[in-house]
Order: structure tokens, then C-alpha cells, then sequence
């Protein structure tokens, strides 16, 4: 028990070294210092109730990347149907939720039409994502299994979670930090940043754009009542397009999405000065284009932004170039937001602001300073009680307590967790707490001395005896502190990390490096009597 | 140097021999409480109820105008705001639940945080608003099964835990105490009408694991006795087992007592609420250590001969280690 050979020896102050190290730089910048660039620098996060910052939740509807996988496949089984040899006509498709259903026009295809169908019902892995059904002889039904939409929502909220942080960091602020939170969710933290309005607005924005044909075929008494041609769908006018509140129809198939976009820039008009948006389309992209806008010349299409028109141009000439100007009543600011928006890609699904919280910075540095006073003050009363109460191990329990405080920094620096305010509550009841091992240890080596052992026998047994309660109220604490890092959110997290970290430099401080200078100091002067 | 005691040495309180008043009197409290909690209710804050919340400090007031700014805010006709102090003296926290209407629309509970928040600022000079926040009511009601699940799993993973170690008498027992350590500080925000949060749930976790630093230092005292003096009657041995580690339970509680007391009193404002519920659990922990989790064992009939098999005779002898 009281062994204690070199190697060991040096590893324990190799470890409380290093971790003491990593805590130097955070605690530097604290006092308000700054820490030279050049050498390694491990910082510990202040969450947004220390910092000050704006923090807005969002939330994804499964039901849309349910419909938008609905709308992909309506294409794809059209288009296969028809490069069949000989194709296979079908009457209207018609989708009801997440779930397709047409007719062939002729029934004795079935067979032929489900060999063709069948193979587009599996995805990309071995996961069947759709499931086809054939009903009263000649209706298809295809519908969404659980695990294609969990897979399809999984991948959107990636690639969300992607443009969110994107768009973010376009606007320049410190550190933000982008977090997936659960299946549908993201958490968005910008420290420092006072107002999230522009926040929300910027990843408000879908920024899903498209080009689609107009349909010239409907008649406006249809158009003023919401029926759209077959074929076509009934798209608003924004509310500043100059149009608001008029609506036209647009081809629903066979335009161009602006995720082929690889670049857009705010700009302006070249005669006059309106702001524009000039974009740039990719090899493919440019392609497309080309050919839509040479095969209908004279014609107008429709620029349509989150499903609202924009503008709806005459095409005057083929545009071969593969660059195109989005014009619409735009502000430079607002332009310029469009274009961060298009330059990150479109967000695959809507996000929707379900919390939104703003912390003013005076508050969050007033905590911090009151949090560290009554650290210090708390652990000054602490560090004397347990010297006047057990001497010179109280002492080895102080240095302990010390060595732990700096050691929880240091690896919460390394770790590069943050600190919330509960968490600043967590270091001084960690403080209080710490010193229990070593409050049940000594109190076993004065029992063990009561009943008459010699001075080594009752040390050891002090701390063997104690261990038992030690290990079993530090493993219950850490089941307590892990649930409350797995069901808690936020500040709490916060919390719960600095009790975890706690519970382990609070063992390794208090029972492992106290033991080893116990060890040392009975070698060196073999006292015949305890002071404790 | 002569060093502090604490507790005298060779104590020798008879703790257990108040048990079955004690234990009348606990249970009376966990019934009051759950009455309490039922009737009156917990005081939920935007975390759990969904809402707006907005946190003001008067930097120019001693005392917060809350007569005053009741009036101010509620001239704005949004429903009924709950006002309230919230750490200091000159810092309140005004809460409100949206109207249905106003909640599923974003820009309109903007506009309505921007009205309430300017109304507070045009009127009174000096106010800071230090934090904002609207959850909605989806996500609070999350947070509160989530948070209560917390709390359930944690009673019953820990009581798992001491089962294996200990014997089930002791998983039981520990559960209690737990279980009564909670209920009370429920019934303590149901009576007080203190605003009860997330950081409330976390100061409860931490209190369960107080307590239960307590009643394993009990108990592992109570399972060494019962190994070494297997003849005596169990109320004596828990008596023995309490009053041994006596001077530890003071020392560690008085350290704790220390920190809390110098959060509660220099600590930042926002955070009373969650000190003084530990600070509070602290004592309530303790006690049901001592007065809960040991006489339930005398109740559900721990014998001596539960632990015999662990070890065998020649454990307790006097042990020789070579010396380096």
C-alpha cells in the first residue's frame, strides 16, 4: 500500500504536470492577459451565460424530406417509363403525403412496368428505401419504408447542419459553434453577438432556387382561382417582386435547381445601379442552361426563390455562357445575404426556430468574477480547517486540493469543453467535496491509532478501509453526473462535465498523490506517533 | 500543535433509538410535500413551460420597481406575466406563455419580445436586459420528461448499483433516502413557490449524490461492523456504525457547508436559487443517512450472517507486508 516505486512515482507527477500545464493558458487569458501565439494553447470555452452571446435552436419536419423524396421519384419513374422500349404510358401521378400512386393505360404491362420499377425502389446501400404494391390489378402504389426516410432525413440534416455552419461563418462572428441535437435539430451558439435577428434571417432563408418554365397555357380566371394547368404548378410572386399578391403557373418538371451553382456575388445592374445577384453555374449546370434557354427563346421562365417568384424574364437570347444575373427588388444588404445563401448551397429542409435566448455580456462577466471570488474565499476556508484539523496531513489534503483545481482546468482546457455558469457553480462544490476522500481516510488512520496500531499499520489500513466507500460513492456520483450529461442541454451539461472531470482528478489528487507523500514523509523520518 | 476535533472521540449517541418518531415525522413531511407538489404546484419556469423570459437588473435602483413595471408590462395586454425577483435586489425575471396564436408564429413573438423589452427600457432608466429567452412549447415539454427521466433513472441505476455491492436491503434503503431527499426539496419549491428550471433538476442530481456519499459511508460501515461483531443486535451495531463515522459526516458536511455559504453569499445573483436548493439538501441528505437509509434495514431484516461467505477468518488478523 505505502510502496512506492520510482516509475510510479515519476508517472504520477508526469500526469499532474501536464494537466497543470494545459490549465496555464486559460488562466491567463482570464485575468485578461494575453498568451503568446507561439506556444500551444489550450483554452477552456465560456458558454454564452458567461460570455454573452445569442443562441437559436432549429428544427427540421421530416415531412418535407418525405414530400421532396416523393417529388425525385415522380421523375425518375416518368422518366423510365418513357425511355422504355416501347414506352409505357401512364395516366396522372398523383401523391398523397409521402406516397405515389398511378395507373397504366394499358394493364397487361403490369409485369413489364414492375421489372423496370422494381429496380429504382432500392437505394444506394442494401436498405430497400421504397416499397411497391400493385392494387386491383393495375393501380401502382409506391410508398417510403421507415429506414429509407430515416436514412433520407439523416443525410439532410447532415447537409443542413453543413450550409448552416457555412452561412455562419460568412458572417464573421468568434467561434460560433453549429450542433446536431437529436434526429431533427440544430443549435446554433454565436458568443458575443447581441441581436440574432440577422441570425435568423440569414438561415431563415431555404435559399432553394430554381428556374422553371412558365406555363403560357393558363388562362388567368383559372390562374386567379388556383388551378393550375396539368403538369403545372400555381407559384406566388414574393412580396417585393413588384407582383405581390399575383401568381403564375410553372412547368413542374424539367428546370434547373441552383444547387449546380459554384459561385454568387452580390453586384449591380450594369446600366443603372440596382443590386443583383450574379451566379455562376457549374459545367453540368451551364449545360442545362444553355439548352433550356436555346429551345425557348422568346419564352419567359421563372426565378423562383423558397417557392416564391422573384422575376419572371423573357428569355431574349440563348444564355451559352453559363453565368446569369438574379435581379428582384433588392437591397445591397439583402443581396448580399442571397448570395452568402446560394454560395453555401440551398438548406435541404426548412428550418424552423423553436428557442431562441440572448445573454447580455455585463451579466455574464459579473458572474465570473463573483463565481471566482467565492471559489477563492470557499477554498481558503476549506484549505485552513483541514490544516488545523489534521496537521500535517491536512497539509498533503491543501497542496492536494490546489493541484486539483488546477489539474479539473487544465484537462477541461485540453478536453476544450465549456464553462457554463452552473459549471463555475460545479468547480467550488467540486472544492467542498474533494476533500471527503481524505476527510474519511485520516479519520480511519485516527481510528485505527485509537484502537493501537503502530504508526504504518494503522496509515495503511486508513487508507485501505476507506477505499471501499470511496470507489462505491465516486462510481454512484458518476452514474448521477453521466445521466445529467446525457438528459440535460445547455448550461447544465456544463455542470454535469465539471463534476465528472472532478470526480477523477479529485480521486487522483486526494487519495492517490496524498498516499504517495504520506509514504514518503513516514520513510524519511519514521515517527513513532501520529499528530493527526 | 494540538489539533481540532470536531466530534469528541468514543461518541456513543443512541441516533436509532428515535427511529419510529423520526421516521412518523418524515413520512409526514414526504406526504406534505407530495400534497404540496399536487396541489400548489411547482413554480415552472420557460424551461419547462415554454414561453418568453426576459431577465432585468435596474442598475440604478437598490430595489427592483416591481409594483411598477407589473403595470408597465401588463398595459401591453399580453396576457398575465409572472414577475418576479430573481437573485438580487434590483434584478427580476418577467415570464410569460404565449398565446397560442402568437407562439406558432415567429415574427409575431419577435415583435412581441421587442415590444415587452422596449416598454421596459423607455420606461425605466437604468434597465439592462441581461438575458432573453423563448422556448417553445414543444421543446419544454421535452425538457421536462427528459429531466424527469433523469432523475428516476438516476434513483434507480444508483439503487442497482448498491444492490450488487451491498445486499438488496441496502439498495432499498438508499432508494428511500433518496426518494425522501427529493420529495422534500420538491415540496420545498412547491411551498416557496421558488422558480424551478433545468439548473433546479441538476442541483437535485447533486444532492442525490451528496446524500448518497453519506449513506455509503454509512453503510460500508455498517457492513464492516456486522462482519466483526456478528453477535450483536443490529440497532446497537447501526448505532455504532453511525457514531463512528460521526466526526467524518460533521467535517465533510461543514467543508461543503463552507462553499455553499460562500456562493450563496458572494456568488453571482442567478445562481441562488440552485445554491440554496443544494445548500438546503445538504441538510436533508445528511439526515436521512443517519435516520432514513440505516433503520430501514432493522425493518426489512439484514442479518449479520448476510456478508459471512465474503470473507474468510484469517481476514481480520493483523496483516505483515514487507517493508521496501
Amino acid at each position: 500500500m505505502l510502496d512506492f516505486p520510482r516509475w510510479k512515482k515519476v508517472w504520477y507527477w508526469l500526469i499532474t504536470l501536464v494537466a497543470i500545464a494545459a490549465s496555464i493558458p486559460s488562466l491567463v487569458s482570464m485575468t485578461g492577459a494575453r498568451w503568446p501565439d507561439s506556444l500551444p494553447d489550450p483554452q477552456i470555452n465560456l458558454g454564452l451565460d458567461l460570455a454573452g452571446g445569442s443562441r437559436i435552436l432549429l428544427e427540421a419536419d421530416p415531412a418535407q424530406v418525405a414530400r421532396q423524396r416523393a417529388e425525385t421519384m415522380e421523375e425518375a419513374v416518368r422518366g423510365a417509363l418513357r425511355e422504355a422500349d416501347p414506352p409505357i404510358r401512364i395516366g396522372d401521378i398523383s401523391s398523397r403525403g409521402a406516397t405515389l400512386s398511378f395507373m397504366l393505360e394499358d394493364p397487361s404491362e403490369i409485369d413489364r412496368a414492375r421489372e423496370i420499377l422494381l429496380p429504382l425502389m432500392n437505394g444506394v446501400g442494401m436498405v430497400r428505401e421504397w416499397d411497391l404494391q400493385v392494387l386491383d390489378g393495375n393501380r401502382f402504389v409506391l410508398s417510403q419504408t421507415q429506414a429509407g426516410l430515416e436514412t433520407a432525413v439523416t443525410q439532410a440534416m447532415d447537409s443542413a447542419t453543413e450550409v448552416v455552419r457555412k452561412r455562419i461563418d460568412a458572417l464573421g462572428t468568434r467561434e460560433p459553434t453549429v450542433l446536431r441535437e437529436g434526429d431533427t435539430r440544430i443549435l446554433v451558439q454565436v458568443p458575443g453577438l447581441g441581436d440574432p435577428t440577422a441570425l435568423k434571417d440569414l438561415l431563415g432563408q431555404t435559399a432553394n432556387l430554381e428556374f422553371k418554365l412558365v406555363d403560357q397555357t393558363a388562362s388567368p380566371a383559372d390562374l386567379a382561382q388556383g388551378i393550375a394547368p396539368p403538369g403545372a404548378e400555381i407559384v406566388p410572386y414574393a412580396a417585393d417582386s413588384g407582383f405581390a399578391g399575383q401568381q403564375i403557373a410553372v412547368r413542374r418538371l424539367g428546370g434547373i435547381r441552383g444547387d449546380s451553382l459554384i459561385n454568387a456575388q452580390q453586384t449591380f445592374e450594369s446600366q443603372g445601379n440596382a443590386p443583383v445577384v450574379s451566379i455562376t453555374f457549374d459545367k453540368q449546370g451551364a449545360d442545362r442552361f444553355a439548352r433550356l434557354t436555346s429551345e425557348n427563346v422568346n419564352k419567359p421562365f421563372a426565378i423562383i426563390l423558397d417557392g416564391e417568384v422573384l422575376s419572371a424574364p423573357n428569355i431574349n437570347e440563348p444564355i451559352l455562357g453559363g453565368t446569369a444575373m438574379i435581379s428582384g427588388n433588392f437591397t445591397v444588404e439583402s443581396a448580399n445575404q442571397l448570395a452568402i445563401s446560394l454560395r453555401s448551397g440551398a438548406l435541404p429542409v426548412d428550418l424552423t426556430v423553436i428557442q431562441q435566448g440572448t445573454v447580455g455580456p455585463e451579466l455574464g462577466a459579473d458572474s465570473i468574477r463573483k463565481g471566482l471570488i467565492a471559489m477563492g474565499v470557499g477554498a481558503l476556508a476549506v484549505l485552513v480547517i483541514m490544516v488545523v484539523t489534521y496537521g500535517r496531513f491536512g497539509l498533503y489534503a491543501d497542496i492536494a486540493l490546489v493541484l486539483n483545481v488546477l489539474m479539473l482546468f487544465g484537462i477541461m482546457a485540453i478536453l476544450n469543453t465549456t464553462l457554463t455558469l452552473p459549471g463555475l457553480a460545479g468547480f467550488v462544490l467540486t472544492i467542498g467535496a474533494a476533500v471527503d476522500a481524505n476527510v474519511l481516510i485520516y479519520e480511519r488512520i485516527r481510528e485505527e491509532r485509537k484502537r493501537g496500531r503502530r504508526v504504518i499499520a494503522a496509515v495503511e489500513n486508513g487508507y485501505k478501509e476507506a477505499s471501499r466507500a470511496i470507489y462505491d460513492a465516486n462510481v454512484t456520483n458518476f452514474i448521477a453526473g453521466t445521466l445529467l450529461f446525457l438528459f440535460g442541454s445547455g448550461p447544465v451539461r456544463g455542470f454535469a462535465i465539471v463534476l465528472i472531470i472532478g470526480l477523477f482528478t479529485s480521486v487522483f489528487t486526494g487519495v492517490t498523490l496524498t498516499r504517495m507523500w504520506v509514504a514518503g514523509w513516514l520513510r524519511r523520518a519514521r515517527p513513532t506517533d501520529l499528530n493527526v | 500543535m494540538r489539533l481540532l476535533k470536531l466530534v469528541p472521540d468514543n461518541t456513543n449517541i443512541h441516533f436509532l433509538k428515535w427511529r419510529v418518531p423520526f421516521y412518523i415525522v418524515s413520512l409526514l413531511l414526504i406526504a406534505a410535500s407530495l400534497t404540496l407538489v399536487f396541489t400548489k404546484g411547482l413554480n415552472l419556469g420557460v424551461d419547462f413551460v415554454g414561453g418568453q423570459q426576459i431577465q432585468v437588473t435596474f442598475t440604478q435602483d437598490q430595489e427592483a420597481p416591481v409594483a411598477s413595471l407589473r403595470e408597465r408590462v401588463e398595459a401591453l395586454g399580453y396576457g398575465d406575466p409572472v414577475i418576479q425577483r430573481s437573485g438580487a435586489e434590483n434584478q427580476v425575471s418577467v415570464r410569460f406563455r404565449l398565446p397560442p396564436e402568437i407562439a406558432e408564429n415567429p415574427e409575431a413573438s419577435d415583435a412581441m419580445t421587442t415590444r415587452v423589452t422596449s416598454a421596459i427600457t423607455e420606461n425605466f432608466p437604468g434597465a439592462r436586459i441581461d438575458d432573453l429567452s423563448a422556448v417553445s412549447g414543444k421543446v419544454s415539454g421535452e425538457l421536462f420528461t427528459t429531466a424527469m427521466y433523469a432523475l428516476v433513472l438516476a434513483m434507480i441505476a444508483i439503487a442497482i448499483y448498491i444492490w450488487i455491492r451491498f445486499e438488496w436491503q441496502f439498495g432499498v434503503g438508499a432508494l428511500f433516502a433518496l426518494f425522501h431527499d427529493v420529495v422534500l426539496t420538491l415540496g420545498m419549491f412547491a411551498l416557496f413557490q421558488f422558480e424551478f428550471d433545468l439548473k433546479i433538476i441538476a442541483a437535485i442530481l447533486t444532492i442525490i449524490g451528496y446524500s448518497l456519499n453519506d449513506t455509503i459511508v454509512v453503510y460500508d460501515r455498517i457492513r464492516e461492523n456486522m462482519k466483526k461483531y456478528r453477535r450483536m443486535p443490529l440497532p446497537e451495531l447501526l448505532d455504532l456504525s453511525v457514531n463512528e463515522t460521526l466526526s467524518r459526516t460533521v467535517m465533510t458536511s461543514l467543508t461543503l457547508l463552507i462553499v455553499l455559504i460562500s456562493l450563496l453569499v458572494l456568488g453571482p445573483a442567478s445562481l441562488f436559487g440552485f445554491t440554496a436548493a443544494i445548500t438546503l439538501g445538504i441538510f436533508v441528505g445528511t439526515y436521512s443517512s443517519i435516520y432514513m437509509a440505516a433503520p430501514i434495514l432493522i425493518w426489512l431484516g439484514v442479518s449479520s450472517d448476510s456478508f459471512v461467505p465474503a470473507e474468510g477468518p484469517g481476514d481480520r488478523a493483523e496483516r505483515v507486508t514487507p517493508r521496501p
